[in-house]
């Protein structure tokens, strides 16, 4: 139904290369999340899924079928845009029906279909109101239902998020991830956002300067990340980085060591440090400890854990949980 | 404006110019009825006198008036139309990517930096003349007989030179409006599998239908006083073929010197302005709602 398999996929755009070969197998059914800073090319990658770019070398095989040169609405695909692209002279209903009025459908089939569309995502009491009229969260689902109602065999998603505050994120977030446990649809989600990468995706594909950093589950990448990039980029607070003389120390030019995966005590610890800020969760505290001769290190410790600034502790990272890196920043 | 002191010293600050606008509107409206109310022919100075709705009674059943009030509603509505269809299809496609857009786009917009009088001569004795004009040598190089536009058909030839003046306003403000369409939109509805016949009537001309209002409204406004082309082209001729309402006040006070029946059919001129707005609000206002 939407196996996506990208082969040799490059994109230029007049002088600037902006992804320079990537090859991606996506299967039938997967949810599979685009992550990368701004800039990175995970939204000219889905464009270039979409048809809505050409590309500038390479194939595009859709269910097997070399779909490189075929127009976007012949791929089978449906995407929801960042800023939706409601249409805003039409009523939900209006713009829930387009796709399948564009598809000759007939009159009693479209209204079955939006009825349906319209329930699964709540929208049935707003059916005959206008975009404008309506919350960013329904025109949300309004745009995933006009994605729905054509029954693609895979669905694109372009952070469709980042337009949201954050508690309607997080429920958002749920519902798309309900959605496909639903439909059982593959999905492509581009996100700048490492936490909604790693709560939604089957597989997780970390992208920086157009090239893919590492391929993974969410977990593989949290557990052994490649790279510097993709260690610094997954995890939430950020991965710590030692350089130099501790480093060598420890057996590799970079050391990195999660803020979860560190020991604290009053008595003894491999490294010395001062508290600068402590930041109160709740649930947690994120400790932000001056090392000398390390640096600043972050540390998470449990929301019960009181201390001041200013306070002297000793630092332990856990042996066996440290990330080593060689010069070139790759992991060993 | 938070304060009523604020809202009160701008009320003054405003009163000027408030009062001088109005003043501006109302003194020359104020003299008009008057002046439609009393016989006053230039030819008898000093010799005003009242005479009630006469003037009125004589404009309205003038020979000429049932054919103007016809000329000007077919000269505003040809016109609308072809700057309408023809500036949005300019506009589409001025809004496409091409070799010297800047260009065109400044040489689409010339037309309406060019006087009315000028143009009007231009089209006469350059393009529409039956001996020398570029249409007439068309006409003859292809072995047809030159029609005599504007003996023949003088309307339709006023109604296109007029269109020629205007057709670059609706362009412009059609072309801004254009630009102004999200772009996601249109990649939405490719995605949706609309053609581009399908994103025209379903994406575009929606959005557009605002800006499309505007134009007609605001031409309307100018069209309905069209004068100069007429004057220099047909004088309202061959008989009253392209005499208007305005022309024909032309016509009573500046030919026949008679004020009081020109003013009467200023006021007249007026109220029709006044039911084409009312009309035109009516049929296509709602697009200013948002």
């Amino acid at each position: 139904m939407g196996s996506i398999l990208l082969e040799n996929v490059s994109k230029a755009f007049g002088e600037a290369v902006i992804i320079p070969s990537i090859d991606l197998d996506i299967s039938d059914g997967e949810f599979v999340v685009f992550v990368g800073p701004s800039g990175c090319g995970k939204s000219t990658l889905l464009r270039l899924i979409a048809g809505l770019e050409d590309v500038s070398g390479g194939r595009i095989l859709i269910d097997g079928s070399d779909m490189t040169g075929t127009p976007p609405a012949r791929r089978r695909l449906a995407m929801v845009f960042q800023s939706y692209a409601l249409y805003p002279h039409m009523s939900v209903r209006g713009n829930i029906a387009f796709p399948l009025k564009m598809a000759g459908e007939n009159r009693e089939v479209i209204e079955r279909k939006v009825t349906d569309a319209a329930r699964v995502l709540n929208l049935t009491d707003y059916l005959d109101r206008k975009p404008g009229q309506l919350s960013g969260g329904q025109r949300q689902r309004v745009a995933i239902g006009r994605a729905i109602v054509r029954e693609p065999g895979a669905f694109l998603f372009d952070e469709p998020l980042s337009n949201l505050d954050a508690a309607l994120r997080v429920a958002m977030r749920l519902e798309i991830s309900q959605l496909h446990q639903h439909l059982k649809r593959t999905m492509i989600y581009v996100t700048h956002d490492q936490v909604e990468a790693m709560t939604m995706a089957d597989k997780i594909v970390v992208l920086n300067a157009g090239k893919i950093e590492q391929v993974g589950s969410p977990l593989e990448l949290y557990r052994s990340p490649h790279n510097l990039f993709v260690a610094g980029f997954i995890g939430s607070p950020k991965m710590n980085f030692v350089n130099g003389i501790e480093a060598e120390k420890l057996g590799a030019a970079t050391v990195g060591v999660r803020p979860e995966h560190i020991t604290l005590s009053t008595s003894d610890g491999l490294w010395e440090g001062e508290v600068g800020v402590a930041e109160h969760l709740g649930s947690d505290t994120f400790l932000h400890i001056e090392v000398k001769d390390v640096g600043q290190l972050t540390a998470r410790v449990g929301g019960e854990f009181t201390v001041r600034p200013g306070d002297k502790l000793f630092i332990s990272p856990d042996r066996d949980r440290l990330h080593r890196f060689n010069e070139k920043g790759a992991a060993f | 404006m938070a304060t009523l002191h604020t809202r009160t010293s701008a009320r003054l600050m405003m009163a000027p110019a408030v009062i001088l606008l109005l003043a501006w509107m109302i003194v020359p409206l104020g003299m008009t009825l008057y002046f439609s109310l009393l016989r006053y022919n230039l030819l008898m100075p000093g010799m005003e006198s009242w005479t009630g709705l006469d003037n009125y009674t004589y404009f309205l059943t003038d020979p000429a008036f049932s054919t103007a009030l016809a000329n000007t509603l077919l000269l505003v509505a040809g016109v609308l139309l072809i700057t309408v269809a023809g500036g949005t299809a300019l506009a589409v496609l001025l809004d496409q990517p091409f070799w010297g857009r800047g260009i065109v786009r400044l040489l689409v917009i010339a037309p309406f930096f060019v006087m009315p009088t000028v143009s009007a001569l231009v089209w006469k004795n350059m393009l529409m003349h039956p001996v020398n004009g570029l249409f007439a040598w068309i006409a003859r190089t292809v072995g047809l007989q030159p029609v005599d536009w504007l003996a023949e058909v003088p309307l339709f030839s006023i109604i296109v030179i007029v269109a020629w003046q205007w057709l670059p306003f609706a362009t412009l403000i059609l072309l801004t409006a254009l630009q102004s369409l999200d772009e996601e939109q249109k990649e939405a509805a490719e995605m949706d599998g609309a053609g581009a016949g399908s994103r025209f009537i379903y994406i575009v001309l929606p959005h557009l239908a605002r800006a499309i209002t505007v134009v007609v409204l605001i031409q309307t406004i100018f069209l309905l006083s069209i004068f100069a082309e007429i004057l220099v082209t047909t004088n309202g001729g061959p008989g009253v073929q392209t005499t208007t309402i305005t022309y024909l006040v032309y016509l009573q006070a500046l030919l026949q010197f008679d004020v009081g029946t020109a003013s009467a059919g200023g006021i007249i001129a007026v109220i029709l302005a006044n039911i084409v707005a009312i009309f035109l609000i009516r049929l296509i206002g709602k697009n200013l709602d948002t």
